[in-house]
């Protein structure tokens, strides 16, 4: 057996077990020489502006007459914040406004996502400081002025009247005071299932661990950008630069500013990446919508890499102090978690989603019998948290696979072996993990966890590579391997829907509310249309992040866009399809059955004729052509896509890396994904978001880090502290996609893949660097800098 | 992140230069060379000068040549010999393939593809690091330890200081603010001389966190006249004479490459720095300053 | 106190009056109009910002723009002749090299100044500097992969010609 491996140079391929249908389940079969899109490697709509510097970012849009904002923040962590004088600011040439909480005195703070909740509220951000700071470049206020240039002048000129108080920067510590009477501890997450305290009475050995996980974040290249501009002819106010979530935040925005839906736009630019933390309603959106109304012209506002780096959302911080029971053969009979989640100084959007998605995926693709997690969501004066990327699962992944590299060393079982024994098995599938995360029922729904981890370990010829390093070591070298196991999640939903609309000229236009950060949305969008419609993918254009064309939609975020948008798609091309032949049958005067839609033209099966063209079709179908009948005007649908539950795809990551034992530096010399994706649209798309994701794992596992001092002074507040990996830092990464497991929950099969790549790095490079230095478990933190490194590296030789 | 509004000065003579350095010196005038430290510096409003005297339209200032040595005040004991002379616009990519042949130009070669990244050589100079004095920069680890010359001008005149001298504490040196450096000159080191560089930095074209440049002649076989100097770790570059004394006559091999190396670690003072302790810096040192030897011998 | 100045970008002739503190980059991009050139840094770190001017690739956020007057100025934008892609831009689409798309005009440029070189680099050099610049979203796999494909088919062409 060989799988498919996609190696430096190859274009992915996938290992599709031969008896998988390569066409869409719902369409007719493979139709004659143009082969079917879905499934197959097919370059991006995207590309050709993009490589033309013909992109449309937030900075690149511009309105006549426009105003540009820019803040002023709290260069302390925690003070009490006693006055603002803007007075010389506003004696400035060119400055319009300088806006203080004073100001916005009726607006809300930027509410939770998923509603309102009696713990988390009274936690919330305030789009400017009321009475205290609380973290280095919380917004004071707020300069408009003609002119970027001297809006940051004027900035400068604002002062602010602060008295310390108090830095809290230790997530562990004792409680501090949020405000009089509100603790640092919002809320405390428990879940759990089983009889804990029975399998550690009956374990034949137990094994504890500290361990913790880095702070550090998404960091797209572009910043954050927001235009804000209010049309009084129409009564519509516009927020450009919008992403991820646009309809949401719609909604959200519309709540806050007191206005309809209606009357309240918001349009998607390109997206510089999103990674979880873009796309978040942020104070400085709020502003530019107010300012743009109140001051009656188009508000700019371009975040700079300074303030990215100090406001934008940051994640992962954790510490969790882990035991488990285990049995004598290696069976871990329960997993006991305590944690504390870093959230930095407010509660932002997200709410404690990622603590609580941490605590619900924790046990991963194991059976453990019993399980208990106590999740302590901390505030301190840092920069707020929310998501990035994989979010609760780099982390969860990084404690979990720990602890079972460190069952089996206590144990003296092979890593790999331990695993086997405590993997899900694929006969156990659907398997009710027991659990809710996220208002979700955990149900893995399909999967053959072993045969990913068998076919990893045939693809990297394990015995041989672990015979190449052994040899390596004896030479003196510090080189090692780790692998991790985990479980992903994709396709949240409830419900997603699109409108797929046919034009007299045959091109094909999908209006979604599904979102691009850039992961190559429109081309998986328009390739399952094409697939299910019979049409070539480029005649498809996908209409995007736009609430002004249509009233719903999910956005893009936690690997829902191809699972929730692309099975909506489906489902209205199919419809679409259904309405074209009917036409088309009634036009020809045939049977449907004897009807087949291929590259855009209506034919008959078997039959050499041009048959008829889709915009033909789309023609007859016109509200003022006869040739319609009673049928419903237009060769447009709509579709939708509702879903029970999340699809879990899964994955195995191997990393090799050498360290320098003087330096303290460690290296990913190699590194390898096998991940099953149900269904592959695009494979070379899937390859492109793991290799990428793999990247920014890398970045976490061992160079970025936002680092505070004890006064709450953010050391990484440049590119050149914190530090994104370059070319140099990654190899060229290996992926075997395989699609063993389609998703029984969607008609496609699909799952996602946006967060494959990242979710289980942490984990197996810090146990390939334990292999590397022959110190089991000597990492317990991330990321491993070479500070720690060399730390680790010194106890032993002290 | 916008600089602050500052006048611009373009002058097509060294002299016009000088004048207008004299001139805008009081209101914070500065030169701007390549600008790769300047100006982020300026991006951040950490540096806020009133004026720019901009240095790329002069003809001449990019000479790169060998001269013989000028013996001069502050190095009277000048070896005769040859020199090579390094002008205020000369580029580090200039140095992307020797610039002289034998040891020196090799050395040149190997410490330039440490520095930055490919654009940024492109743009920033030899001179310009050295004024710039961070502590961490190749180009003044160079100049230390190859005991190079420095000469300012300005419309007072003409001095020339040693490095030793020049270098005065983090970012800063003894080039007064009406002063440029026009050049550099560093002496060509015998044919026979081997020379070895090493440094530790998080990411390819990171500024280092430690670094060695050492040189040593062979006499019979043995160390003859070593030099070690380090940087990235103090507040600037600094010859280790611990290290050097050790060197001193030796037949070169591992365990006396090791024992310098042990010195130089313990000699140096690291600078205190937020989440890099000391011992890990005296570290870096003794794996430097023994790398550097190593690829200096072989 | 603004200055007037000629930007020749891409053959054009642009006539600015700008502020001295003014960057390349903010010029190219604001009075120019060419908003091709990215801007990810403004401290010389991620290379988004990569134009090439007089032959050399450079960070056009570590240059200002009166600094830049007379010299010859290369945007992404000017890249394809008309409908024609230039072969970089071929090799990034055909070899999914860009995801966002936000850093490519910066390796773009980077590597059209490097595979013009009279010396075109070897894969070494080429990974040494193609390490310059920043990529949040590929991994940089495909971006080397890219830059290699196109340096065969420049190489290949020029040589028949
Ligand atoms: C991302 C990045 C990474 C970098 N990494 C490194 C690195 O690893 N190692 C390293 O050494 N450097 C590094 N640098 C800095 C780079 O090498 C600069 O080019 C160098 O430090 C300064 O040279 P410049 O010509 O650009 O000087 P400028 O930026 O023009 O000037 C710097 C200072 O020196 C003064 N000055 C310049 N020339 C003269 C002169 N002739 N006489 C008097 N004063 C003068 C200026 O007034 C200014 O104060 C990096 C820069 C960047 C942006
Ligand atoms: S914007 Fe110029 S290097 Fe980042
Ligand atoms: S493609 Fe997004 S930063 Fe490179």
């Amino acid at each position: 057996m060989s799988a498919a491996i996609a190696a430096a140079g190859e274009t992915p391929v996938v290992d599709r077990p031969t008896e998988a249908p390569v066409a869409v389940p719902g369409t007719t079969a493979p139709h004659n020489d143009r082969p079917d899109p879905f499934g197959q490697s097919v370059t991006r709509l995207e590309d050709l502006p993009l490589v033309r510097g013909q992109g449309r970012f937030a900075a690149d849009l511009s309105f006549p007459h426009q105003l540009h904002m820019r803040m002023v923040r709290s260069p302390v962590a925690h003070a009490r914040l006693l006055g603002v004088d803007a007075s010389e600011a506003l004696a400035m040439r060119g400055v319009v406004a300088v806006w203080t909480a004073q100001d916005v005195v009726g607006i809300p703070c930027i509410p939770l996502r998923e509603g309102p909740s009696v713990e988390l509220d009274p936690y919330l951000q305030p789009i400017l400081a009321r009475d205290r700071v609380r973290y280095v470049g919380d917004p004071v206020a707020a300069v408009f002025a003609t002119d970027p240039f001297i809006a940051e002048d004027a900035a400068e000129r604002v002062s602010l009247d602060l008295e310390s108080l108090p830095v809290l920067t230790d997530a562990t510590a004792a409680l501090g005071e949020f405000a009089p009477g509100l603790p640092t501890q919002p809320t405390t997450i428990r879940k759990g299932y089983g009889d804990i305290e029975a399998a550690f009475a009956k374990a034949a050995c137990t094994v504890e661990l500290e361990l913790a996980t880095g702070r550090h974040s998404g960091v797209p290249l572009e910043t954050r950008g927001a235009i804000g501009r209010y049309d009084a002819a129409r009564d519509v106010l516009e927020l450009h630069g919008a992403a991820k979530v646009p309809h949401r935040n719609r909604d959200a925005l519309a709540r806050m500013l007191g206005r309809s839906p209606h009357a309240i736009h918001l349009f998607e630019l390109h997206v510089g990446g999103g990674f979880g933390v873009r796309g978040e309603i942020y104070p400085e959106d709020v502003l530019v919508l107010l300012a743009a109304m109140r001051l009656e012209r188009p508000v700019k506002w371009i975040e700079d890499r300074y303030e990215a780096l100090m406001t934008t959302n940051q994640s992962r911080e954790q510490v969790h102090r882990v035991r488990a029971a285990v049995a004598a053969d290696g069976f871990v009979l329960a997993m006991d978690d305590e944690f504390f989640h870093d959230q930095g100084a407010y509660v932002r959007t997200h709410g404690d989603r990622v603590a609580d998605m941490t605590a619900g995926i924790l046990p991963g693709g194991y059976v453990l019998p019993a399980y208990r997690v106590t999740g302590h969501y901390r505030l301190t004066n840092k920069t707020p948290a929310a998501t990035y990327r994989a979010p609760g699962r780099f982390e969860s992944s990084f404690v979990r696979e720990r602890l079972f590299d460190a069952i089996a060393q206590r144990m003296g079982i092979d890593p790999i072996e331990l695993r086997r024994r405590n993997l899900i098995r694929p006969e156990q599938m659907p398997f009710p993990r027991g659990i809710e995360t996220i208002e979700d029922n955990i149900v893995f729904d399909s999967g053959d966890y072993p045969l990913l981890l068998q076919k990893t370990l045939d693809a990297l010829d394990w015995p041989r590579l672990q015979a190449d390093l052994q040899a390596r070591r004896a030479q003196g070298e510090a080189v090692g391997v780790g692998l991790a196991c985990f479980v992903e999640k994709s396709g949240l939903g409830p419900a997603d829907g699109v409108r797929i609309t046919v034009d007299f000229t045959g091109a094909v236009e999908v209006v979604t509310g599904g979102a691009s950060v850039g992961q190559g949305f429109e081309t998986v969008v328009a390739q399952i249309c094409a697939s299910t419609l019979g049409v070539d993918y480029r005649r498809v254009r996908v209409v995007h992040g736009r609430t002004d064309r249509i009233q719903y939609g999910v956005g893009a975020h936690a690997g829902r866009a191809t699972v929730m948008t692309g099975s909506a798609t489906h489902n209205a091309a199919l419809r679409v399809r259904a309405k074209a032949l009917d036409m088309a049958a009634s036009m020809l005067g045939c049977a449907i059955e004897g009807l087949d839609i291929v590259d855009g033209r209506v034919i008959r099966r078997g039959d050499s004729g041009p048959g008829l063209a889709l915009g033909d079709v789309a023609s007859a179908l016109a509200p003022t052509a006869r040739a319609r009948g009673e049928r419903e005007p237009g060769l447009t649908a709509e579709g939708w896509y509702e879903t029970p539950s999340m699809t879990y795809p899964y994955g195995v990551h191997v990393a090799v890396v050498r360290v320098d034992r003087d330096t303290g530096a460690a290296r990913v010399e190699r590194f390898f994904v096998g991940y099953d994706v149900g269904r592959a649209v695009n494979p070379m798309l899937v390859e492109g978001q793991i290799v990428g994701g793999v990247a920014q794992g890398i970045g976490g596992a061992l160079l970025e880090e936002f680092a505070y001092d004890e006064n709450g002074e953010p050391l990484a507040v440049t590119l050149a502290d914190y530090l994104l990996p370059t070319l140099d830092d990654i190899p060229p990464v290996e992926v075997m996609i395989t699609e063993d497991a389609p998703s029984p929950l969607n008609p496609l099969g699909i799952k996602g893949a946006g967060e494959a790549g990242i979710n289980g790095v942490g984990a197996a490079i810090a146990a390939a660097i334990d292999d590397a230095i022959g110190q089991p478990g000597a990492v317990t933190r991330l990321p491993v800098t070479p500070v720690r490194l060399k730390a680790l590296l010194r106890q032993r030789a002290g | 992140m916008r600089s602050v509004a500052f006048q611009y000065h373009a002058p097509r003579s060294l002299d016009e230069a000088l004048a207008i350095l004299a001139e805008v010196a009081p209101e914070d005038g500065r030169i701007i060379a390549g600008g790769q430290s300047l100006v982020p510096t300026m991006a951040f409003r950490f540096v806020r000068p009133g004026h720019l005297v901009d240095i790329n339209r002069i003809a001449g200032l990019d000479r790169l040549s060998e001269q013989p040595v000028v013996a001069s005040v502050p190095a009277p004991d000048a070896a005769p010999g040859t020199e090579l002379v390094i002008g205020a616009l000369v580029r580090h990519a200039a140095f992307h393939r020797p610039v002289v042949a034998g040891p020196l130009g090799r050395l040149l070669t190997e410490v330039a593809g440490h520095i930055a990244h490919y654009p940024i050589r492109m743009r920033g100079t030899f001179c310009g690091s050295l004024a710039h004095a961070d502590p961490a920069s190749e180009w003044c680890l160079v100049a230390s330890t190859l005991d190079a010359r420095l000469v300012l001008r300005s419309v007072r005149g003409e001095r020339i200081v040693r490095a030793d001298d020049f270098f005065t504490g983090v970012m800063s040196t003894a080039i007064e603010p009406d002063e440029m450096l026009v050049e550099a000159r560093i002496t060509l080191p015998s044919a026979g001389a081997r020379m070895g560089f090493d440094e530790f930095s998080r990411r390819r074209g990171d500024f280092a966190l430690a670094m060695a440049l050492v040189s040593f002649d062979l006499v019979d076989g043995r160390i003859h006249s070593p030099r070690v100097g380090v940087s990235g770790v103090e507040d600037r570059p600094c010859r280790i004479a611990q290290a050097e004394a050790l060197l001193e006559g030796c037949v070169p091999a591992i365990d006396v490459f090791q024992a310098a190396a042990r010195a130089a670690a313990a000699a140096v003072d690291p600078l205190e720095q937020p989440q890099l302790p000391a011992i890990y810096r005296r570290e870096l040192v003794e794996s430097s300053v023994r790398r550097a030897l190593e690829r200096a011998w072989v | 106190m603004k200055h007037p100045i000629t930007l020749t970008i891409n053959g054009h002739r642009h006539e600015v009056e700008v502020e001295p503190r003014r960057t390349l980059a903010d010029v190219i991009r604001e009075e120019c109009r060419l908003t091709g050139t990215h801007v990810g840094c403004e401290h010389g770190v991620c290379g988004a910002c990569t134009v090439i001017v007089d032959g050399d690739p450079v960070r056009a956020c570590l240059v200002f723009a009166v600094q830049a007057e007379g010299a010859q100025i290369r945007t992404v934008e000017g890249l394809a002749q008309g409908s024609q892609l230039h072969p970089l831009q071929q090799a990034f689409m055909d070899h999914h090299a860009l995801q966002c798309g936000f850093c490519t005009p910066g390796f773009l440029m980077l590597s059209t100044a490097l595979l013009e070189r009279p010396d075109p680099p070897s894969d070494a050099e080429l990974q040494e500097a193609l390490s310059s610049n920043l990529c949040r979203c590929t991994g940089y796999k495909n971006i080397v992969l890219a830059v290699r494909a196109a340096s065969k088919a420049m190489h290949a062409t020029s040589g028949a010609a």
